[in-house]
């Protein structure tokens, strides 16, 4: 098989591989969600109340021991909140490290310091400020993206999205990032049907070009059946009494275990702040 | 180019939130105007449309691919404001619910390829595409260079922010505590990769998406408004004239006549001092005492004496040679910047020829 083979088959299975993976993703989330775990017990208002603080103070930290301290307490919620470690591993901390370790290498050589190593052919020599430089900047990523995850794995969607309305988001907003979430399900399935139907019609090979014609008239395509859409859901709330003013149901409820976990975790991120200073 | 967690230190966060806040309002009170009850629904889906658009892999001339962010696509068929707010819901779902980007992050991520992009790609479309017909090939390839310049110039914001850090945040040691390398390294390192990857995933999903619907259905393009509405041909981002604009003309009128208020404050904002002032006793107790008790240096600092020289401002201090009341010099200085500004915008605007109905009747 040619490159250019490999590569007009690869286009389109690499776009239907993203819309499964997202698919795939908010579903094994959405079931990690119902799980009997710590963070589960939580009210979404304090999950959010909590976690953010610590996403926060991981950013503000200048003590690389406490921004490992905090890492690890996000691994013990995790194991509180039966979030396999497995997950965490190939879902945030893999991600992270190869992207943030790439981005973040050549500093190790490049930040002026102290000399710590010369390496042995190129002669290229690593300095503690750059060794720390690195530390710093992998740390933080890993530690407040694995509070996020948390947030997300732990909680329904629909929950989360709610609940956004403690940190005094307009309501519309929110209902309009429910409605965003509803139809990119929508989309993503739109978007997958048109690849697959593609890709049964397609009995050659595509040259570089008419692939990038082909991903062009999909955006096009989409962007059509988005505005068809746009105009039909408005049609269909119209019909239901729609007239501009939007509600949200607030079925949340808070008891003594949620003010004790918050508590706690304020308490945590007052002595990170204080340590990290 | 969606920047993570850890990278900028959280006060750029949140001048870049705070930035990012007033664009976010005027863009919601924009288009609640032009939409009002289509808002919801139109706003949701077309947020879903930009976040499936960013999974798409779009083939690259050279064997790779791409993933384009839908700026310029979302800008040419609903206009600037429309698509800064559906960029930054698709933004933040992206960061909240996939990772892709920080959460302390959002506010720069939707900065730069949200807000900007949005105005870029506006602006480089409007110029390219001028007063062409809805069908003319110079609309795609107007849209192509919008949305590749609109990728870049995001690019270009999100180096220089990565690139101020380990200016202004670094340990006692030296150590760079957030994204470790300087201007001069981050630029060339972001736009390398956008210049020639990115900018082009853009450029081919931009001109290519307008040259499908120039085919298929060109009423999406300028002849009717992107949300269907009876707003004929009348963007949505140009919703203009005194009426729409009287609250901020009045808000303007009153912080220009707040501006005196600066005189009540005592001694001189730090770090704004002049070479003058080292010489000044008064002054220098004034510096001493705002550093912290720290000295300043007892000769004026030679690079600040050198460059001092090079421009004499017509208004010193907000203050006329000829106006004797200084609270009336600080009221005309706002009446004499903001009306710099104001016609600067103008000039911009004839140049690029799209002013008032007559651009808005030739471009969506």
């Amino acid at each position: 098989m040619t490159r250019a083979n490999k590569n007009s088959r690869g286009v389109i299975e690499r776009s239907l591989g993203s819309f499964v993976d997202a698919l795939e993703y908010a579903f094994y989330s959405e079931a990690l969600a119902r799980k009997n775990g710590l963070l589960q017990k939580l009210d979404p208002r304090i999950k959010i109340l909590a976690l953010l603080p610590l996403i926060v103070i991981a950013a503000l930290s200048r003590r690389l021991w406490v921004i490992a301290t905090l890492f690890v307490i996000a691994v013990a919620v995790a194991m509180f909140s039966n979030v396999p470690l497995r997950t965490l591993v190939t879902r945030v901390w893999l991600g992270v490290l190869t992207f943030t370790g790439f981005i973040s290498l050549p500093a190790l050589f490049l930040t002026p310091g102290r000399p710590l190593y010369a390496l042995p052919l190129l002669g290229w020599i690593v300095t503690a400020q750059g060794l720390r430089a690195v530390l710093y900047l992998i740390m933080r990523a890993q530690t407040a993206a694995t509070f996020s995850v948390l947030l997300v794995l732990c909680t329904p969607w629909s929950s989360l999205l709610k609940a956004l309305r403690v940190l005094r988001l307009p309501i519309v907003l929110v209902v309009v990032l429910g409605m965003t979430y509803r139809y990119i399900f929508l989309l993503l399935h739109n978007a997958h049907d048109m690849f697959t139907s593609h890709k049964s019609r397609m009995v050659g090979r595509l040259t570089g070009r008419e692939q990038r014609r082909a991903a062009a008239a999909s955006t096009g395509v989409l962007m059509s059946k988005t505005l068809q859409l746009s105009g039909d859901v408005y049609l269909a709330m119209r019909s239901r009494g729609f007239q501009g003013e939007v509600y949200v149901l607030d079925e949340f409820h808070t008891d003594w275990f949620d003010w004790a976990t918050l508590a706690a975790f304020l308490t945590i991120g007052a002595l990170a702040f204080w340590f990290g200073r | 180019m969606h920047i993570p967690d850890g990278y900028l230190s959280p006060s750029t966060c949140a001048v870049l939130y705070g930035t990012a806040i007033p664009f976010w309002y005027v863009a919601f009170a924009r288009v609640k105007r032009l939409l009002n009850t289509r808002l919801v629904p139109l706003l949701a889906v077309v947020s879903a449309f930009c976040f499936v658009i960013m999974m798409f892999n779009v083939p690259l001339p050279g064997g790779t691919t791409g993933h384009a962010v839908g700026v310029g696509a979302a800008t040419v068929v609903l206009g600037p404001w429309a698509s800064m707010l559906a960029v930054s819901i698709a933004l933040l779902i992206q960061a909240v619910f996939f990772g892709d980007g920080g959460i302390t992050t959002l506010g720069a991520n939707c900065f730069n390829m949200a807000i900007v992009g949005s105005l870029v790609a506006r602006f480089i479309y409007q110029v390219v595409a001028g007063r062409t017909a809805i069908t003319s090939s110079r609309r795609a390839l107007a849209a192509g260079l919008a949305g590749y310049a609109a990728i870049n110039v995001a690019a270009f914001f999100a180096a220089c922010e990565l690139g101020i850090q380990p200016l202004f945040f670094k340990d006692a040691s030296g150590t760079p505590l957030y994204a470790p390398y300087a201007l001069h390294i981050a630029i060339p390192a972001m736009m390398l990769g956008h210049l020639t990857f990115a900018g082009l995933a853009e450029l081919f999903v931009s001109g290519g998406m307008v040259a499908y619907l120039q085919r298929t259905n060109p009423a999406l393009l300028g002849q009717k408004s992107a949300a269907g509405t009876d707003e004929g041909a009348r963007p949505i981002g140009a919703t203009t004239g005194w009426s729409a604009t009287r609250p901020l003309w009045i808000r303007l009128a009153l912080l220009m006549l707040l501006t005196p208020l600066g005189i009540l404050a005592a001694g001189t904002a730090w770090g704004e001092w002049g070479a003058k002032d080292f010489s000044d006793p008064q002054m220098r107790q004034q510096i001493a005492a705002a550093s912290g008790n720290i000295a300043p240096p007892s000769q004026r600092p030679q690079g600040l004496a050198r460059l001092s020289s090079l421009w004499s401002a017509p208004f010193p201090q907000y203050a006329p040679p000829f106006l004797r009341h200084p609270a009336f010099g600080y009221v005309m200085s706002a009446v004499f910047g903001s009306g710099l500004i104001l016609g600067s915008f103008l000039l911009i605007s004839w140049m690029a020829g799209g002013r008032g109905a007559d651009a808005s009747r030739t471009s969506p």
